[in-house]
């Protein structure tokens, strides 16, 4: 019985033990794939091109051209990641709220956009935002002042808040949805009013899915060279250009693993704290 | 009454926001003029051209080969280790699922460069099989996180009775367990085509010279311009995903 080994069938104690063998693909692969990559980089991140060990690559993020790199896109992406917050919470409150019979049915609507290319979507503001652009259009016809924020750091915050919203909302929404209503009644009955219901049990129990979606809007943000690319007018560069520049154009991957090495210091800082707070993976984003 | 007026104000602003660029780049894709800046009338040519074009339509292949055979393999490697994982100590268990977690919580360009360096130094040739190898790297995470919260919902007694009753194991796991988990298999696959679909930061890193999937294609047309017959292509797969989407929602559901 071949087949046997691969379930490895029973336990003489009778216990259902599926064999190793199944997880050993993955493990495998993880290991090639995940791991080893991730070695890598820290070995050219800390490694100069003779091969001798430096901490040059990492400390150059303090030189003045990097610094400011950083410094604006810790900037931007903080203020994405509080502009998607307080447009997620209300949102995903109203659609917990709203007993829709079929959780898929919310995921879905915003996964959908993803079909349309990810690079076009962001382009398209382009057209939305243009001097002559359709907003603008909109805001003149309606005697308004006009508004210039492309090709500004106001434009890729837009790019980020809409491309990232939905890693906000949905990892919210999933917490929402599961809080039991009798605790909320129980507050209601033991006289708390609508706002310290909010403060004393809805928000603390939807912990879990606010770290999650900070997690999940901060690192892409920090790390982006796309939008800034696409509606910074490449004036704005980010952390992510100058990488992605040190790696496409100038060539020196040593230098473009250290700032990727300062980049995962961050990328850490978040992950250790979505452990603490999101223990059972409550704030998934499915 | 101003409440719920309010909170519907409210959604469809948001959903304006999320949806304004896509009803764009549809509108965009019937202008006559070959700048996006200018309306030049209606028209449905770049709908006839795109069919002519062979690197559009070269870049499409590319795309939909990657994402169907990336998120199959994903799915098959995937569930097998939900299948083990679910069966671990808990120690073995936490380190698995951390290492999974990384490829989502990781920014896409340090995965990306990551495995650029990978195979820079095992000396593969960049192409698509480079592509479709990171690609089914980040779609293995999804897969799992689809599947295992089916996984451990199961009652392992309904196979153990599968067994009792003389079932192979490989026949007790397609008669008992899949049937189970299937949802969770059939989403982590959807999911896993539309992220490897949507991609475009590891496909940058790890793509070779003279192979494009639609999203580099369109990253090297930015600067020259946006060729009209892409607007017309996502036009269409846009609208396709939107019909099947409706089919199935409309579809007779099976009887009890």
């Amino acid at each position: 019985m071949k087949n046997n080994r691969i379930f490895s069938g029973r336990q003489p104690s009778g216990r259902f033990m599926p064999g190793k063998l199944l997880s050993s693909p993955y493990i495998v692969w993880a290991a090639i794939f995940i791991v080893i990559p991730l070695g890598m980089v820290f070995y050219y991140g800390l490694t100069d091109k003779t091969g001798a060990f430096t901490m040059e690559n990492v400390i150059s993020i303090m030189s003045a051209e990097h610094a400011k790199a950083l410094w604006i896109s810790l900037g931007l992406s903080f203020v994405s990641t509080l502009i998607c917050f307080f447009l997620a919470y209300p949102l995903a409150m109203i659609l917990a709220n709203m007993n829709v019979s079929q959780h898929s049915f919310i995921v879905l609507i915003f996964i959908l956009p993803m079909w349309m290319n990810f690079l076009l979507r962001t382009l398209a503001w382009q057209t939305l935002l243009e001097k002559t652009g359709v907003l603008n259009s909109i805001l003149s016809f309606l005697h308004l002042p006009a508004l210039n924020i492309i090709n500004t750091p106001y434009a890729i915050i837009l790019g980020m808040v809409y491309n990232f919203l939905p890693f906000m909302v949905l990892p919210i929404y999933n917490c929402l949805v599961k809080i039991d209503p009798n605790v909320i009644n129980a507050a209601k009955d033991l006289g708390a009013n609508s706002v310290q219901t909010f403060f004393k049990i809805t928000l603390p129990l939807s912990v879990p899915g606010i770290i999650s979606g900070i997690t999940m809007v901060f690192i892409p943000a920090l790390t982006t060279f796309v939008i800034s690319k696409l509606l910074g007018g490449s004036k704005i560069l980010l952390i992510g250009n100058v990488i992605e520049e040190e790696f496409t154009q100038a060539g020196n991957w040593h230098l473009g693993s250290g700032l990727s090495i300062v980049l995962m210091i961050f990328i850490l800082i978040n992950m250790a704290a979505s452990a603490i707070f999101d223990k059972d993976g409550e704030g998934s984003f499915l | 009454m101003m409440r719920t007026a309010a909170k519907k104000i409210y959604i469809i602003v948001i959903f304006i926001f999320l949806y304004a660029p896509i009803a764009t780049l549809m509108v965009l894709s019937f202008n006559a003029s070959r700048t996006r800046a200018k309306w030049g009338g209606l028209t449905l040519k770049w709908y006839a051209s795109l069919f002519d074009n062979r690197e559009i339509m070269q870049a499409l292949w590319n795309t939909l080969f990657i994402a169907f055979v990336s998120s199959i393999t994903a799915v098959i490697i995937g569930t097998a280790a939900c299948i083990a994982i679910n069966h671990m100590g808990k120690r073995k268990r936490a380190v698995i699922m951390g290492i999974t977690n990384i490829p989502m919580l990781n920014a896409d360009i340090v995965t990306g460069i990551s495995l650029m360096l990978l195979f820079i130094s095992l000396g593969l040739k960049f192409g698509l099989g480079t592509i479709l190898l990171a690609h089914i790297t980040f779609n293995i995470p999804y897969v799992i996180l689809c599947v295992m919260p089916r996984m451990r919902q199961l009652n392992p007694s309904t196979y153990e009775a599968a067994l009792d009753l003389g079932a192979s194991p490989v026949y007790a796991f397609f008669k008992v367990i899949f049937p189970d988990i299937l949802p969770g298999v059939l989403s982590g696959f959807l999911m896993a085509f539309t992220m490897s679909l949507d991609d475009f930061i590891i496909t940058h890193f790890t793509k070779g010279a003279g192979v494009d999937t639609l999203s580099t294609k369109i990253y090297t047309e930015v600067k020259k311009g946006i060729k009209p017959e892409m607007y017309a292509l996502s036009t269409i797969i846009f609208v396709t995903v939107l019909l099947l989407l409706f089919l199935v929602n409309k579809a007779p559901k099976e009887k009890p």
